[in-house]
């Protein structure tokens, strides 16, 4: 077939990248070569917008044992013990198809932990969504929300991995764009880990797990464009996922790594048997043969083409040592799996593929993986803002309880109890802090050392000022470990932007990058791995963007101090002061989202080496046990921290200082502040001015109702705070219109 | 106490009830209580005194949960163990495996809200007159987990009387999560040696995570094992 310039666009190549393939080549393609170099070029593969951006990350760090290049990252915890995370998006497949969109996100980053030996223990999900209310497509996003919570814990409630924490945000931006962003994390002994390296010229290349199908041709590519009206017809695109299947692979995976006979393993993700087998091999500096003929397939009749680009899911492709291969096969019988020997490890550093003894592609390796166009796209414009940057002028609130309530009524603030309730956060027994707080908590069993993450961004923020938005983003992370006790040791981070050939989104992203960059060094966070999801545009309406944070720390295992007031007559101490606030820096707060309807100006302003002393001294304070609750101020600022940390049983009574408006003093939401509640407050001051940290005794805990004054004694706050539980659980249940659990 | 923790592919609650029984339920320097694994294909429990059929989604249980697991070959071991009146615990996918192997009456289906529900729910106990219950009160209130997509007990009514009557109702919910008939949240077989339950009393054996309410099952299997030791 010859390759016409509509072949090389329906594969989203430019011409500049199919001269590039001819060169590397030194003669043209073959139509099956196209589709294998267009999913290995696809942004999504190869980060090719972004690449000379991501090296700006710090990637070192004292814990980590592997940074970013393999399937996952590792830290050491001690004994001799490592975990290996990260977080992946499935933005478009869970717009298209939203119940197998988010269930195969799921299934893609867990076998990206187990593929590195090591067992997951947790999960977390970033989701932004369209809003349920005032929007034309409020249905569709109820629907969308909906489809992709039940994907989620479809998958792992299955596989049998508890999703013990993460974020949830609505924002019209996002309702032709969901983002669904799955952060997982797995445990095993340092010397267990594999990594995904061909090696021994001869050694056989073996193929594990479900058969090949048609399904998610082209998925990597499809990921990497924005969408139209036409993007509907891509559903077919969407894999379809079997977390039963995924359970047996992982038991499998783990049993055939102790026997010694596994050289490298990969799973086989987007670009499927194309990747993994490309990637293996260029790691290894060695070529790897393939006999189609001897893949096993779910239907008939199928092509080279499609068969190298499926991404029919629970798949994974070993490179055995030679003359061991039973020993594996053995393993996988036992656990009813597929497992045949397709090819080879080959001198020379090609990947040939056969099918019906016809050579289908041979391509080498370091072309599909390693030398894809890097692009240094335009973005020396102001990034994309549309909001208005001076202080906008707005009225003395008329009623302050009313705004409180509708702020933790609203679905951004309210409980998400009816998300996080279907998913299974508690099975191998050890969470210590499930979803709901600021810090999820699991432990490992076999050592003292319990794991920390969090997941944050805040996307109103990076369009504000995507460099500022993003520091805040790992300054929050890194607080919300704290707040815990946990000291933040690594980092991943999903970025989730829009058409990157804009250069005013392109801006974006680098403005972003910098600012992780800068936090994540200043916070000794390094980022071990990560993705980058682009084009999340539709019809030329891009996201916000947003840059998503996942931060893991390490504590000690005991019992973790939890963000509710536990008994009454407790002192209120607000670790890092009340802060500043001004009417510029209020326009990104969720006051003027809420109540006003508006955005604009500037995020909150983030002073880094305070923010870290306040981190220091709550670690220190949770590690002596001064505290009987602890809990962040972030979204809604002080007062829905007390309202959050508030039981139907014990509220507070907190008098404000700082001279600020109120609606700023109340709501404001500058960073660098914890709410603690203490028997110990002298004890707790002590520390703070040893840390050089502001912070006094605001209040007490008193029972049933929460209650505000400024310093004049004029009350601005005082309600129930059993009605304050009641509206923030009702809340997401009535905008879904769907009932309680019962 | 032996006890043998069948492993299905798919289960995904057996590390957690084999390490209740041998880390929580056997504390440090005691030698009281042991678990192993039982593999699926296997045609004997071996030696134990008591068999768990652990949570999970066996074989994928795409069809009805536990329609396929009940003719794996351990099932047939499973049957004989119990009619020789050896203890059997079914805990959530476990409860559901025993129904449809027809060793407990009625069966489980979809929860009546539709969705897989994670929390703590009360548990009244009814009886405690059962080796799985002899170390509650009769009455008391057990704060356990439920973890459940297809939760909600059905039977027809004169089953429900026979399970009145017979006083093999072992626990109800206080507040029912899920919609199961007369509040059932788990039930004894005639023998009163099969427990079936939804909850998970694995889940509740440590402070660390939450309670130590689950142990109370697990002491009365032991208490009941050891004076049946005594008794021969």
């Amino acid at each position: 077939m010859t390759i016409t310039p509509e072949i090389i666009k329906h594969h989203q190549l430019t011409q500049g990248e199919f001269d590039k393939i001819v060169s590397l080549l030194g003669r043209q393609p073959s139509y099956t070569e196209l589709g294998v170099f267009s999913v290995m070029w696809s942004e999504h593969c190869s980060y090719k917008s972004s690449r000379i951006h991501l090296k700006k990350l710090p990637i070192t760090g004292k814990y980590v044992v592997q940074g970013p290049g393999e399937n996952a990252g590792i830290i050491g915890i001690g004994d001799g013990w490592v975990v290996a995370f990260k977080i992946e998006s499935h933005n478009h497949p869970s717009y298209i198809e939203p119940f197998q969109g988010a269930a195969t996100g799921v299934g893609g980053i867990l076998r990206d932990i187990f593929t590195m030996g090591a067992r997951p223990i947790a999960v977390l999900d970033s989701l932004r969504f369209g809003p349920l209310t005032g929007s034309a497509v409020a249905e569709r996003n109820a629907r969308i929300v909906a489809g992709v919570v039940s994907g989620i814990a479809h998958y792992g409630n299955c596989f049998g991995v508890p999703t013990v924490g993460g974020e949830c945000i609505f924002e019209e931006c996002y309702s032709g764009n969901p983002l669904v962003n799955v952060f997982a994390l797995g445990v095993c002994r340092q010397e267990d880990v594999f990594f995904a390296k061909a090696k021994g010229i001869g050694n056989p290349v073996i193929y594990v797990g479900a058969k090949t199908g048609r399904d998610g041709i082209h998925g990597a590519s499809m990921a990497s464009a924005e969408f139209t009206e036409e993007s509907k017809q891509k559903r077919p695109n969407v894999q379809v996922g079997d977390p039963f299947m995924e359970k047996l692979l992982l038991e499998a995976c783990i049993e055939a790594m102790k026997t010694g006979a596994i050289v490298a393993i990969q799973d086989m993700g987007a670009a499927g048997l194309t990747s993994s087998s490309c990637e293996m091999g260029s790691r290894g500096e060695v070529g790897i043969e393939i006999d189609l003929d001897l893949v096993p397939q779910r239907e008939t009749g199928m092509t080279a083409y499609e068969m190298l680009l499926s991404e029919s899911q629970e798949r994974m492709l070993i490179v055995a040592e030679k003359g061991r291969e039973q020993e594996l096969f053995d393993v996988f019988h036992k656990w009813g799996l597929d497992a045949v020997t397709i090819g080879s490890v080959t001198e020379g550093g090609n990947l040939r593929i056969t099918h019906k003894g016809v050579v289908e592609a041979d391509i080498p390796n370091r072309a599909l993986a390693d030398e894809a166009p890097k692009y240094d796209r335009p973005h020396d414009v102001p990034p994309h803002r549309t909001a208005p940057l001076e202080a906008q002028a707005f009225a003395a609130s008329a009623d302050l309880n009313a705004d409180l309530m509708k702020l933790v009524s609203s679905a951004d603030l309210c409980s998400k109890r009816w998300i996080w309730e279907q998913y299974d956060y508690q099975v191998r027994t050890n969470t210590l802090a499930g979803p709901g707080g600021d810090a999820a908590i699991v432990r490992v069993k076999e050592t003292g050392q319990s794991i920390a993450m969090s997941l944050d961004g805040n996307g109103r923020y990076c369009f504000l000022d995507p460099r500022e938005g993003a520091k805040l983003a790992v300054a929050e992370s890194c607080r919300n470990l704290s707040t815990v006790g946990a000291l933040p040791v690594a980092a991943t981070n999903n970025l989730n932007f829009g058409n990157p050939e804009r250069p005013e989104i392109m801006a974006q992203l680098v403005e972003a990058v910098e600012g992780i960059a800068e936090a994540c060094s200043f916070f000794d966070a390094p980022i071990t791995g990560g993705n980058v999801s682009l084009y999340n545009e539709t019809l030329g309406e891009g996201i916000y963007p947003t840059p998503v944070l996942g931060v893991v720390g390490i504590l000690k295992t005991e019992m973790p101090v939890g963000s509710l007031f536990r008994s009454v007559g407790t002192d209120l101490v607000l670790v890092g002061g009340f802060g500043t606030m001004d009417g510029q820096r209020f326009g990104s707060s969720q006051y003027a989202k809420q109540v006003l309807g508006q955005l604009w100006g500037l995020p909150p302003a983030l002073d880094m080496a305070y923010e870290k002393r306040v981190h220091e001294a709550m670690r220190e304070i949770a590690l002596l046990h001064l505290a009987e609750s602890a809990h962040d101020l972030s979204d809604g600022g002080l007062a829905v921290a007390l309202a959050e940390s508030s039981t139907p049983e014990v509220g507070a009574k907190v008098t404000m200082a700082g001279g600020l408006r109120p609606e700023f003093a109340l709501f404001g939401e500058a960073p660098s502040r914890i709410l603690v509640s203490t028997k110990q407050a002298e004890q707790i001051l002590v520390i703070l001015s040893r840390h050089e940290v502001q912070g006094g005794v605001i209040g007490v805990t008193i029972g049933e109702r929460l209650q505000i004054e400024d310093e004049g004694k004029n009350m601005l706050i005082n309600v129930s705070t059993a009605s304050l539980r009641d509206s923030s659980e009702a809340a997401l249940p009535a905008l879904l219109h769907t009932q309680h659990a019962v | 106490m032996k006890v043998g923790v069948v492993v299905f592919p798919g289960s995904n609650c057996d590390h957690d009830a084999w390490y209740a029984i041998n880390k929580n339920l056997n504390r440090p320097g005691q030698n009281v209580a042991s678990a192993e694994f039982i593999w699926h294909d296997a045609h004997s429990v071996g030696q134990v005194d008591a068999v768990i059929l652990p949570g999970g989604f066996s074989y994928g249980d795409y069809l009805r949960c536990g329609a396929i697991a009940r003719f794996s070959p351990v099932m047939q071991a499973v049957q004989k163990f119990a009619a020789d009146g050896g203890l059997v615990l079914g805990i959530c996918n476990g409860f559901q495996i025993l129904v449809e192997a027809g060793l407990l009456p009625g069966a489980l289906i979809r929860n009546a809200g539709l969705r897989f529900i994670c929390k703590e729910v009360g548990l009244e106990t009814v009886t405690t007159a059962s080796p799985f219950t002899s170390t509650l009160q009769k009455g008391e209130t057990l704060h356990l987990p439920i973890a459940h997509g297809e939760g909600q007990y059905i039977a027809d009514e004169r089953t429900l009387d026979e399970l009145d009557a017979e006083d093999r109702v072992a626990f109800r919910y206080t507040e029912n999560p899920n919609g199961s008939m007369r509040d059932i949240a788990g039930i004894l077989n005639a023998g009163r040696n099969v427990l079936g339950m939804m909850p998970h009393p694995e889940r509740a054996c440590d402070p660390l995570v939450g309670s130590t309410a689950g142990l109370a099952i697990f002491e009365s299997m032991l208490g009941a094992v050891v004076s049946g030791e005594r008794a021969k």
